[in-house]
């Protein structure tokens, strides 16, 4: 036609376009537009590695060189997806393997990775230069040999909260010699030493490390000998930051801090002994993220550091820095974005620290750029949830856990309703909410009436009734994750809401009342999803169909029902019912 | 206040063996929501034909009972839910860590966690323990019991070690339906949990498998030697 670009032009102009909204709408123009963009679309992000097949994938983007991919629902980071359940990467790599020999990063979430797995990641792509593994399990160190042996430009390794079956720390001393492509490198999930001497080698002869997070077992002596040899840092994560106290060790690891003039994250922090927090001293002003999550060190301490990080944009912390210590924080972190406050305790029966929801308050009102929070504590009221709501209407992210189920406002006793209610109707751009403590529909009606940018969604131990789900599931529009445990919804608002799901990426809910014969209907009149019970009991059909199932998971999918689920996962698809209720009657039972 | 708060909270909550949310039906639904549902048609939508009523929530100004968790059969003074707080293994590994070598000598511990598979005979699915959130056997014992319901380890003392049981009693334990937790150690031998001290077992143990009494038999003999030597 006489005015259209040639592919060419278009091409260049699509490489422009990064994200993936923006992609998929430049493919709904016009057929030459989607097939023109199919093929150069570099990066594929498949949120739920059951929402669709590697060939269906391949088959779309022949020239991918960049996937990130995530496997279990989010629950299963709390135990509560039993083990074996799925997410296998394996078939992914075999797929990929043949499709796409230049494949330069995968990026997996909560997915199964085999040693095998890793080895064939290792020799089938030549150019793979990025692995990351967040929360993965299934492999040994010996997987990771085969990386560090194999992959000739490997840039990242990143092994961030995996589960690894640790035989050895003999695995680093598998990167060659002559690799020296390393720019960022996480092992702090590891529990075997690795050789010094090879670690130290390692780092001196990769010029453009930036990342380094240590595992536990590299001892702090040592911590200089590794920063002198990288003073181009720009995140470090320590190994365990405890060691005799010695001026000699003292002066190296100073010395060696104010090396480092790049540095702007710090974690690790393991076992600290509080005499060698002055040694960061000079690091402390040019960092915008500190995680302290695993230093079990008290309040005036966590203030001494926290008070000198002025720029400070992430914070992640242990609840010792207590309502004082963020009364510190709120004063003198102005920068601040995103607070964690992690729970020392959890189990424990009676708090053993000072950290109440004024802390969160005094933050929320001294931190003007605060969007992001993740905070456990045992006490909360709806006049404190009010004032934060107010403070920062721009917040993005808000998950808030009360560790003891079912807690009403400690003041007034009433339920946390009106409080998360202040959340949602100020919180505008609220994209995802965690809820702790007494709630009851009310709460729901809430957020269907307000939360209209929610994305992700969780909730335990709340709600009254079926209205409570059906508020969100009506109301919700931008709703993409649903994870419930706990709560007295059963069938009538999820088939009310069936169409719903199909918008969605997941729903999750476990210990609430959804029955086998709802679960049944679900998954007959919507083909396009997959509606997955896990039960330990045996097979729901053993049981009436009013009885409640123990796990249900939904999820929209083109890719049909999945082919490695174990025996405690059952399809409710059509040939689910159709064939054994039919053997059933044949049976005579 | 947060005592009281608590009390309160503790008596109203109910805790109840079996199914996980038994108690379908108690809150009425009728009485609450009524939907009026299209199911007629290929599609269950949303449609306006759905009626709400209006909850009755502002009669209800108590606590609301639980549903029941799946716990164990011995509930401890703090009924613990699996998954609940929402805190990842590796952050209560650390906790669990840093108690001990407050006590302890400090342990140039690993820092990793010992995450091991359970399974349990009769049980349609593994489940995964981290050997180093616990301190003593007892501990384990507990936590397994939460997991999988009708399960006995034996009696252990205080510190965790079978070495007061008897011949007799040992066989008694064997003898009965009652499961019995084995482990494989690092050297492929299937032993009885229990017979060697914490520390050690928790170094070599590379799985657990809960068995019933009567199989584990078997095993009998490597604990009956420790029990002789010891007496």
């Amino acid at each position: 036609m006489a005015y259209s670009f040639p592919e060419e032009v278009l091409e260049h102009v699509f490489s422009f376009l990064k994200t993936d909204k923006d992609r998929n709408a430049v493919s709904l123009v016009c057929r030459s537009w989607y097939e023109i963009e199919r093929w150069c679309r570099r990066r594929v992000f498949i949120g739920n590695c059951y929402s669709v097949s590697p060939e269906i994938v391949i088959r779309r983007f022949p020239e991918v060189r960049a996937l990130e991919m995530k496997g279990k629902p989010h629950f299963a980071d709390f135990n509560l997806v039993p083990e074996g359940w799925g997410g296998y990467v394996y078939p992914w790599i075999v797929a990929m393997s043949v499709a796409y020999p230049f494949l330069e990063e995968i990026k997996l979430k909560r997915m199964v990775v085999t040693d095998d797995t890793l080895e064939l990641i290792s020799k089938s792509f030549k150019n793979f230069k990025v692995l990351v593994l967040s929360s993965c399990e299934g492999f040994t160190t010996d997987g990771l040999a085969s990386i560090a042996a194999n992959c000739r430009n490997l840039r990242d390794l990143d092994l961030r909260e995996s589960e690894v079956e640790d035989l050895s720390g003999h695995w680093l001393s598998h990167f060659p010699d002559n690799c020296t492509s390393l720019v960022s490198l996480n092992m702090s999930c590891l529990g075997s030493e690795v050789s010094f001497s090879a670690l130290e080698r390692l780092v001196a002869r990769s010029p453009n490390l930036k990342t380094l997070r240590l595992n536990r077992a590299v001892p702090l002596e040592k911590l200089s000998n590794l920063l002198l040899r990288a003073p181009q840092l720009v995140e470090l994560g320590t190994g365990a930051y405890s060691a005799e106290v010695r001026s000699d060790t003292f002066s190296n690891l100073t010395e060696a801090f104010s090396a480092c003039k790049h540095l702007k994250g710090l974690s690790g922090f393991w076992d600290v002994v509080p005499a060698y927090l002055p040694a960061m001293s000079s690091v402390c002003s040019g960092l915008t993220w500190l995680n302290l999550s695993y230093a079990t060190i008290q309040s005036s301490d966590l203030i001494k550091l926290v008070t000198q990080c002025r720029n400070l944009q992430r914070l992640w912390v242990l609840d010792y820095i207590e309502d004082s210590g963020l009364e510190a924080v709120a004063a003198s972190c102005k920068d601040l974005q995103e607070l964690r406050v992690f729970p020392s305790d959890p189990f424990g029966a009676e708090p053993n620290v000072s950290l109440t929801e004024q802390g969160l308050v005094s933050v929320s009102e001294g931190c003007p750029k605060l969007h992001s929070v993740l905070y456990f504590c045992r006490q909360m009221s709806n006049a404190a949830l009010v004032t934060i709501a107010r403070n920062r209407p721009k917040m993005i992210r808000f998950r808030l856990c009360i560790i003891e189920p079912r807690v009403p406002d400690y003041l007034t006793l009433e339920p946390l309703d009106t409080g998360f209610g202040a959340i949602v109707e100020n919180c505008k751009e609220l994209r995802r909410l965690s809820m702790s403590g007494l709630l009851t529909d009310r709460v729901f009606e809430y957020i269907g009436t307000h939360a209209k940018k929610l994305e992700m969604l969780s909730i335990a131990f709340a709600g009254d009734s079926d209205l409570g789900l059906h508020h969100v599931l009506s109301g919700c529009e931008s709703l993409r994750k649903l994870e419930i445990r706990d709560c007295p919804f059963g069938d009538k608002a999820l088939l009310a809401n069936a169409a719903k799901l199909e918008t969605m990426r997941s729903l999750w809910m476990s210990s609430c009342s959804v029955s086998f014969g709802a679960c049944k209907l679900l998954g007959q009149k919507m083909p396009r999803l997959n509606v997955e019970v896990i039960d330990e009991r045996g097979p729901p059909n053993t049981r009436p169909e009013s009885c409640p199932v123990e796990r249900l998971y939904v999820y929209r999918t083109v890719g049909g029902r999945r082919d490695d689920m174990p025996g405690f996962v059952w399809n409710m698809d059509q040939d689910f019912s159709t064939f054994r209720d039919s053997q059933e009657q044949e049976n005579g039972n | 206040m947060v005592d009281c708060v608590k009390k309160m909270g503790f008596e109203e909550t109910e805790l109840r063996l079996g199914l996980p949310n038994a108690n379908y039906g108690k809150r009425g639904f009728s009485e609450t929501v009524d939907l009026k549902l299209n199911l007629s048609s290929a599609e269950i939508g949303l449609d306006s034909a759905i009626d709400l009523k209006e909850n009755n929530f502002n009669k209800e100004k108590n606590l609301l009972p639980s549903s029941s968790p799946t716990d164990s059969v011995k509930p401890p003074a703090k009924a613990q839910v699996v998954g609940w707080p929402p805190v990842r293994s590796f952050r209560k590994n650390v906790m669990a860590v840093q108690k001990r070598t407050d006590s302890d000598e400090a342990e140039k511990g690993t820092g990793g966690a010992a995450f091991v598979k359970v399974s349990m005979d009769g049980a349609p699915y593994l489940r995964k323990v981290d050997l180093k959130m616990y301190k003593t056997y007892k501990e384990l014992s507990d936590a397994l019991g939460k997991m999988f319901s009708s399960f006995t380890i034996g009696k252990c003392d205080s510190q965790g070690m079978m070495d007061f049981m008897s011949e007799s009693k040992l066989m008694d334990l064997l003898n009965s339906s009652d499961y019995v937790p084995t482990y494989e150690d690092k050297d492929g031998d299937w032993m009885l949990v229990g017979d060697v001290p914490w520390e050690m077992f928790v170094g070599s143990c590379k799985r657990l498998r809960i068995m019933k009494g009567t199989e584990a038999k078997g095993l009998a003999p490597k604990a009956m030697d420790k029990c002789k030597t010891r007496s």
